[in-house]
């Protein structure tokens, strides 16, 4: 059994989830620091008939990926901020097609380029607004190289279910931080795939949908003569100029993620239950967060942990019931300020919302978040 | 009152949404035609054929043929219809496209693409002209033309995109116009049973806007001034034809050879890391 | 038709132009190219205001068929007559 156990990093396990989701195609393009997921998965792949492409740009990878979903392979891509920017018009096609694909946004430092080799949690606003126009997007930032592998596989479940891009975060620290590693069997997971369809052709609309909302959209090839169009599209998948179509278009688009929010939703708390200031963190930062809210605690201060697991949909009741009792929040991340956001949408408004911005790259200790936490809640 | 005609080739149309979008006397419907008279000469099943398009007039054309197709973004025709292919390599993967669409903004798509010799048949419909939005110049537009965002022609010299395509590396690389749909339909022909990148450019009337802005009353009138500039020559090298408005617009096949695909070398590559036995 | 059914017995072959009447945008490109000139203008409208295209000169077709491959609408085709 000790060769399922590796001591490795984020990166690493990534690709690990990746494979045994059934990911068999990767196009991507060389960016620190996700280059390594591209490094494996060129290595990996053609050992189990996958293929490994390396797209001249992160359009062409974007647009790869899309076109091997489209024809039925579960397809993924990686890569940081400055490459994150140029999929988006990528990412929106995904979302009007409904095509299944897993993108991976290993962050750093930015705004533009940054420091390469740096990490930063700065792009959590854009895996949810990053595209032109409306749409919901499911996000989700493990904080462990178990959980990375772990989420890998839900985030390929997700596409699949909800037959939906997902953005799967992690930064500069998650990926090169090495721990200890399980990688699961395929038998021992839950792998979904996506539905096809079992009616004539002649009958056949590839967008009609379930009672979640989520169409039976079959491959190319598989005789059903579909059209996948990136126009405002009607349930055969026809573009119409018809002020109705649109309407029900972008309510579809939307509603679907948001109408499953609650099954798709993960989060962590701990020590909610009396906690008077919640600490609000996400990913590898937020392990630094329950570590000094632990220390905390064994001192007798009554302080809470919140941790987002899919940032998008946001687990908005989750958070509302986490801090019940609370009459303080604080949200803390190494950026000058995104998860802020949902956090002040979500709450009520006699809750008072504080923020520790963390604006250096290097991850700070539970004692230097320990004294920033006192001077925020006092102040 | 007529009864209800069906064309010989409705068999590949989406009927109920014609007619279509395209003007009067417009080159693109033809070019549509010209290639299901391909498919059905060579007795293809439409169900192993998947067409894939970018934004623009030619980007339509999956609209209306009854075949799997996807209509993406602008530019991204070519990556998008790479993956369907490597993912179903049993699949015919035809690209279409305008000049606009695959030589500018999906320019670094094409090169890549025939570089890789993938396995890809790329009909880039060349209207000189941005059509759909109007009407602005193109990397293919005549330096004299006048266009929206060309008042002040000439603008700066246009590609000669059997050139580029040939020097990226493409192994199938021929010109036609509208105005010989039976030589067009006879080299899709060869571009859909043969391996490795077909590229095969177009030249297409516009009549409503590149044909109006610049001097050309009718449909015909610009088919006409197409017939006569488009010269047909034989065993000419790609890097001698002619790309002039005013001159000669060179028509032909100018590369047609066999070389390793890409999808041998990803065979290859499959072959060899399996051979390597299974050390993670 | 007596001139049709006469160039059938001498072994000529004859050739009949139908036009999808609904379909035809009177971009004249079918009339202009033909090399016998065998069409032309219809004076009515089909239901898009449009005034298609037929076939005037059932004698001198030559079955070329360029109408039918110039044709962006798939608007006109041509059949053989056959006895």
């Amino acid at each position: 059994m000790t060769e399922n156990i590796l001591f490795t990093h984020g990166n690493q396990a990534v690709v690990e989830g990746a494979l045994v989701a059934g990911c068999r195609f990767y196009a991507g393009y060389p960016i620190t620091p996700s280059s390594e997921i591209a490094e494996e998965m060129s290595k990996r792949l053609p050992k189990l008939g996958g293929i490994y492409v390396q797209g001249e740009d992160e359009l062409a990878s974007i647009n790869m990926i899309i076109g091997a979903s489209m024809a039925g392979m579960k397809a993924m891509t990686a890569t940081s901020g400055p490459g994150y920017s140029l999929m988006q018009e990528g990412i929106g096609l995904a979302v009007a097609t409904e095509t299944p694909i897993v993108i991976v946004n290993v962050m750093r430092v930015g705004p533009s380029t940054g420091i390469a080799s740096k990490p930063w949690q700065g792009d959590i606003m854009q895996a949810r607004f990053g595209s032109h126009s409306d749409y919901e997007i499911i996000s989700l930032y493990p904080w462990s190289v178990q959980e990375a592998f772990d989420l890998t596989i839900e985030a390929f479940n997700l596409a699949e279910k909800y037959m939906t891009p997902i953005i799967l975060l992690s930064d500069g620290i998650l990926a090169r931080m090495r721990e200890k590693l399980y990688i699961r069997s395929p038998n021992e997971v839950e792998i979904i795939e996506r539905r096809k369809p079992n009616v004539a052709p002649e009958v056949y609309k590839p967008y009609a949908r379930d009672e979640n909302l989520v169409p039976t959209i079959a491959s190319f090839g598989d005789g059903y003569a579909i059209i996948r169009d990136s126009l405002t599209h009607d349930e055969r998948g026809y573009y119409l100029e018809k002020p109705e179509t649109q309407a029900h278009y972008v309510w579809v688009l939307n509603e679907k993620i948001k109408r499953n929010a609650e099954k798709i939703q993960k989060w962590d708390e701990k020590f909610t239950d009396d906690a008077e200031v919640v600490f609000i963190a996400a990913g590898p930062m937020a392990r630094i967060v329950l570590a000094m809210v632990k220390e905390a605690r064994s001192e007798g201060l009554k302080w809470g942990f919140f941790r987002p697991i899919t940032i998008w949909p946001f687990p908005e009741k989750q958070l509302n019931n986490a801090v019940r009792n609370a009459n303080n929040v604080i949200v803390v991340e190494m950026s000058y300020g995104k998860l802020i956001y949902p956090v002040r949408w979500t709450l009520r408004n006699n809750i008072r919302i504080g923020h520790i911005p963390w604006l250096s790259y290097v991850a700070p200790s539970p004692d230097e978040i320990r004294k920033l936490a006192e001077k925020e809640v006092m102040g | 009152m007529q009864e209800i005609v069906l064309h010989p080739l409705e068999k590949y149309l989406r009927s109920d949404r014609l007619p279509h979008t395209w003007c009067p006397g417009c080159g693109i419907g033809t070019v549509a035609q010209a290639f299901i008279r391909a498919v059905d000469e060579l007795k293809l099943d439409p169900s192993q054929i998947a067409i894939v398009s970018g934004i623009g007039c030619t980007g339509r054309i999956p609209l209306y043929l009854k075949f799997d197709g996807a209509h993406v973004l602008h530019g991204r025709a070519i990556p998008v219809a790479l993956g369907v292919k490597l993912a179903k390599p049993n699949l015919k993967v035809v690209v279409f496209g305008g000049d606009g669409d695959i030589l500018s903004i999906g320019g670094n798509h094409l090169i890549h693409a025939a570089r890789r010799n993938a396995d890809l048949v790329v009909i880039m419909v060349n209207n000189f002209i941005y059509g759909l939005t109007g009407g602005q110049v193109a990397p293919t537009t005549p330096k004299e033309a006048y266009t929206y965002t060309s008042p002040y022609n000439p603008d700066s010299k246009p590609f000669n995109a059997v050139q580029l395509v040939a020097a990226s590396g493409a192994t199938y690389v021929a010109r036609w116009s509208t105005a010989y749909p039976v030589l067009l339909k006879e080299s899709i022909k060869k571009a859909l049973t043969r391996r490795g990148f077909s590229f095969i450019e177009v030249i297409s009337q516009c009549p409503e806007i590149f044909g109006r802005l610049n001097g050309f009353k009718t449909p015909y009138d610009l088919l006409k001034k197409i017939k006569d500039v488009g010269i047909i020559r034989k065993n000419i090298s790609p890097f001698d034809t002619k790309y002039d408005w005013n001159n000669e617009i060179t028509l032909g096949e100018f590369v047609n050879k066999d070389e390793p695909t890409y999808l041998d070398y990803l065979n290859q590559i499959i072959e060899k890391a399996r051979g390597q036995g299974d050390k993670k | 038709m007596a001139l049709q059914q006469g160039a059938l017995q001498a072994g000529k072959r004859v050739f009949d132009v139908i036009v999808i009447r609904d379909r035809c945008k009177e971009c004249g490109l079918c009339i202009e190219m033909c090399p016998t000139k065998v069409l032309d203008r219809e004076n009515t409208y089909n239901v898009y205001g449009y005034r298609p295209t037929f076939l005037k000169n059932r004698d001198r077709c030559i079955g070329c068929k360029i109408c039918e491959n110039i044709c962006p609408e798939f608007a006109i085709f041509v059949k053989e007559v056959l006895k």
